[in-house]
């Protein structure tokens, strides 16, 4: 009689994912951003349309330009007549590359800096000056002058779209860890006073095996809120540095390029800017969704109600 | 009753129509709008071209140019020249005879010593002249009686016609202005917002950064004109907007550099309200080929230097096969409308200095593929890029960050890659771009890039000084801090005498061949710069405003007492 009154163990994993499931927004960002990721990584072996073709026939590129969709071309052309659905393909696999992988590094600078800020004593002061050092400084000259510095360099090395990729991720990255850092220091002050990592103190755990297993997982949460906003920021800071000419080559497609390349057209052919713009808004809105669903998902004391 | 009306209109509308052509003020208000607002009326205090503009519709200079590029003679009885003894033999001075009569618009007659006292104000070192390089040689102005004024230099003058010509420098009130010599200047508020004129219309009204209001001049030369009895220059917007106000919205007759994309020209024009006018100057959107090598594995300080002359382009035939391989019809369709025609000239105007070069004006990708293929560029490996001596057909091809060059950029690459060369591209801020920072990797002139993109022109209607920029001694070095307009490292001794000959040569005819010559030397028979498009500055005036002429050598609107109300 008494098993049936005590619900079933279930694994940690599997409770998490309930408590995910549950959260509608999460779910809704969840399917979205996964049809945007089969959009630019299934999409352009389905859609085998040179992002980047124009017609060297003047005559007929000048009849193929600012088409609106057909089933020639499904989202039209551009005013230099490429097709704007392969574009918005080779655009998003770019432009989200560049959110995931800078985001990534950002969350791992930020985690490392912050959990040793949080837990020796000695470090927090160096550390967290260090860290409002990089918040005072003007982002956006400092990402100019290392593009400046570094581009022609490593183009050399890994030819001009890895080499800038590299750079722009990593520019990105290295300019974008402070938020998380003070949020991940934060998050382990407090946990260091709390009774279990005395227990665990008490036994001689070494400060390594302390971090990875009790700490890090506590401070999971706010890391994975942070890194789903920070996706979004790498998004925008990319078309940005494009914009100003520091990106990719001019080229290479990218949503934020589309973006500032549609504001000339706004007026004759709105689409221009409404496609891309729409797959940014889709993209940081699901995965602002998603970091929602997965803080209250790993957080035991919401989890469950 | 409406039909009455109506009808009693027409019948009005057709008597007073033959009056309107000969009598002034009768077409009532003009408005014009510009995209940056007037911010003073007198030229000598400001490099704006708007300001300029405006204020050339109250204050005159001596003489000016027609839209063709022709001196002519606005308040003296004629040009002077050595002929007619205007012009010393020793070409050391210059003597103006005003039209007799002249009045200010508040009556008083105009004289010499009005002349002298401009040059006074202007050649105040205290005053902070905007204008003052025109006034540079000159030695004394003087007023040698009511009607006559001598302009001396200070040596042997080839050109004289700088002071007094052209919009920038007009005629002050000494009346007026005597009080404003040297530092006090720009404190003359009331003097510099309203200046007292020769021209068609005078000031009433004027909101600094808004909008100036005129009326015609009651004392203007010609007692038929101006038609309109007063005109409203608004500022503040944008081209865009500007063109709208003109072509769809019909608040404006005329709008000031609508420089809009070649849809949004073409989509305003449908509308049949208004139309687009151009004047083409001198401004050319151009390739310039870097003739020495920017390789980074060279050295800093040897990079685009003429220790490496380039392994690619210091071969004519592939210069040659990249211009063949360009549409310009196409490529002007695409960035510019009516704001642009295709060119082979880098000196594109005026019309006796340019030459009859048309060759490259039709595309011809087999012949250009035959040219390299002639000259021993080969695909060999099949990869689709030619190559020779084991040297890859690959350019880095750079410009600034500007929409139109973008586009410029995807189709000039994708003509190039048809004909088996390999394109990487590059685009930079302008601010950079031409910042001349000899510390910058990315100026033009260090020009660490195969081939770039930009556009340029020269002042006035003579290009000597342009042409002498692709001399020998001009080019860009780590030397000179990376400061020389010859962007191309272009030498060629051949082209230096024949400036040297221009520069001694007189005569106007012998000086248009020459400069013919040299321009094709750097274009059609070399291709070392590969000129795309002649650009002009493109504005908007509204059907119902007739007269207009628009001017590329002097201030753009140079004839507003020929304007009128098409009715």
């Amino acid at each position: 009689m008494t098993d049936s009154a005590i619900p079933k163990p279930v694994s940690q994993s599997r409770a998490v994912w309930q408590q995910f499931r549950s959260h509608r927004g999460a779910m809704a960002g969840l399917v979205i951003l996964g049809l945007l990721l089969a959009f630019v990584l299934v999409g352009p072996l389905i859609w085998r349309v040179d992002p980047a073709y124009i017609n060297p026939d003047a005559a007929a590129m000048i009849k193929a330009r600012n088409k609106p969709p057909s089933w020639a071309s499904p989202l039209g052309t551009d005013q230099l007549g490429r097709d704007m659905l392969a574009r918005m393909m080779a655009g998003g696999k770019v432009s989200m590359a560049v959110g995931m992988v800078a985001m990534a590094i950002s969350i791992l600078l930020g985690t490392f800096v912050g959990v040793l800020a949080g837990y020796f004593r000695r470090l927090d002061g160096p550390l967290m000056r260090l860290t409002d050092l990089f918040l005072a400084l003007p982002l956006l000259p400092l990402l100019l002058v290392m593009v400046m510095l570094f581009r022609d360099t490593l183009a050399g090395i890994l030819g001009p779209e890895l080499g800038t990729f590299l750079l722009i991720v990593f520019a990105i990255g290295v300019t974008s860890w402070m938020q998380s850092a003070r949020i991940v220091r934060g998050e382990v002050l407090a946990l260091k006073e709390r009774e279990f990592v005395l227990a665990a103190r008490s036994i001689g755990t070494p400060p390594s095996r302390m971090i990875l297993r009790h700490i890090l997982p506590n401070v999971m949460s706010p890391i994975m809120v942070a890194a789903t906003l920070g996706i979004a920021s790498a998004i925008i800071t990319e078309s940005a540095l494009s914009f100003l000419g520091l990106g990719f080559p001019p080229d290479f497609p990218t949503w934020g390029r589309l973006l500032f390349d549609g504001v000339d057209y706004l007026t004759q052919y709105p689409e221009r800017v409404i496609w891309p713009g729409l797959a940014i808004s889709l993209t940081v809105l699901s995965v602002n969704y998603i970091g929602d669903g997965l803080r209250d998902a790993l957080d035991p004391r919401i989890r469950g109600r | 009753m409406k039909l009455k009306t109506a009808l009693l209109g027409a019948v009005a509308a057709l008597v007073a129509a033959p009056a309107a052509w000969a009598e002034r003020g009768t077409d009532g208000e003009v408005k014009l709008t510009f995209p940056q607002a007037v911010s003073i009326l007198n030229p000598y205090l400001t490099d704006g071209t708007k300001d300029v503009l405006a204020a050339g519709f109250v204050i005159e200079p001596l003489a000016g140019y027609d839209t063709e590029g022709n001196r002519v003679a606005r308040l003296v009885t004629e040009l002077p020249t050595v002929e007619n003894g205007g012009i010393s033999a020793d070409l050391t001075s210059i003597t103006w005879k005003l039209i007799p009569g002249l009045m200010w618009s508040d009556g008083s007659p105009v004289t010499a010593a009005d002349v002298a006292f401009t040059a006074q104000y202007c050649m105040d070192p205290a005053g902070g002249c905007a204008q003052s390089a025109k006034f540079a040689n000159i030695d004394k102005v003087e007023a040698v009686d009511d009607q006559t004024v001598k302009i001396t230099f200070k040596g042997p003058q080839s050109n004289p016609f700088q002071a007094f010509v052209g919009g920038q420098t007009p005629i002050l009130q000494k009346a007026q202005f005597e009080a404003c010599l040297g530092a006090a200047a720009p404190t003359c508020t009331a003097q510099n917002s309203g200046p007292i004129g020769t021209g068609p219309f005078r000031v009433t009204g004027f909101t600094v950064n808004d909008t100036v209001q005129m009326e015609a001049n009651p004392n203007y030369r010609d007692p038929a004109k101006p038609a309109f009895a007063t005109l409203v220059i608004k500022g503040g917007g944008d081209a865009i907007g500007s063109a709208r106000a003109v072509m769809e919205t019909g608040e404006f007759d005329y709008a000031w550099n609508t420089q809009i994309p070649p849809d949004a020209q073409a989509q305003m024009t449908a509308a049949g309200k208004g139309q687009f006018v151009v004047a083409f100057g001198t401004l050319v959107e151009r390739i310039e080929t870097n003739l020495t090598d920017p390789s980074a594995d060279l050295a800093e300080g040897e990079r685009s230097t003429a220790k490496h002359p380039h392994p690619i382009l210091s071969d004519v035939n592939v210069r040659l096969a990249l211009s063949k391989a360009i549409d310009r019809n196409t490529l002007v369709e695409v960035g510019y409308g009516a704001g642009g025609k295709p060119t082979c000239n880098l000196v594109p105007a005026p019309a006796m200095f340019a030459s009859d070069n048309t060759d490259c004006l039709t595309q011809d990708l087999e012949g250009a593929k035959k040219l390299l293929e002639d000259a021993g560029w080969v695909d060999s490996d099949g990869d689709g890029i030619r190559e020779k001596d084991g040297k890859k057909l690959s350019l880095l091809y750079q410009t600034t960050v500007n929409p139109i060059r973008q586009d410029f950029q995807a189709l000039i690459k994708s003509w190039w890659n048809e004909i088996g060369i390999e394109v990487e591209l590059k685009s930079i801020d302008p601010g950079v771009f031409f910042g001349g920072d000899a510390g910058s990797p990315d100026t033009f002139q260090k020009f660490y890039a195969d081939v770039e993109m930009y556009a340029n022109n020269f002042s006035g209607t003579d290009p000597e000084a342009y042409l002498a920029e692709h001399a020998c001694d001009q080019a860009p070095s780590p030397e000179n801090q990376w400061q020389g307009p010859n962007i191309n490292r272009f030498c060629d001794p051949a082209y230096d005498a024949a400036l040297k000959e221009l520069t001694a040569a007189t005569d106007p005819a012998k000086r248009a061949e020459i400069a013919i010559k040299l321009n094709d030397m750097l274009t059609k028979d070399s291709k070392v710069i590969i000129p795309l498009v002649h650009r002009g500055t493109l504005s908007a005036h509204s059907n119902a405003l007739g007269g207009v002429a628009i001017n590329a050598w002097d201030n753009e609107i140079t004839n507003i007492e020929d304007w009128y109300r098409v009715k």
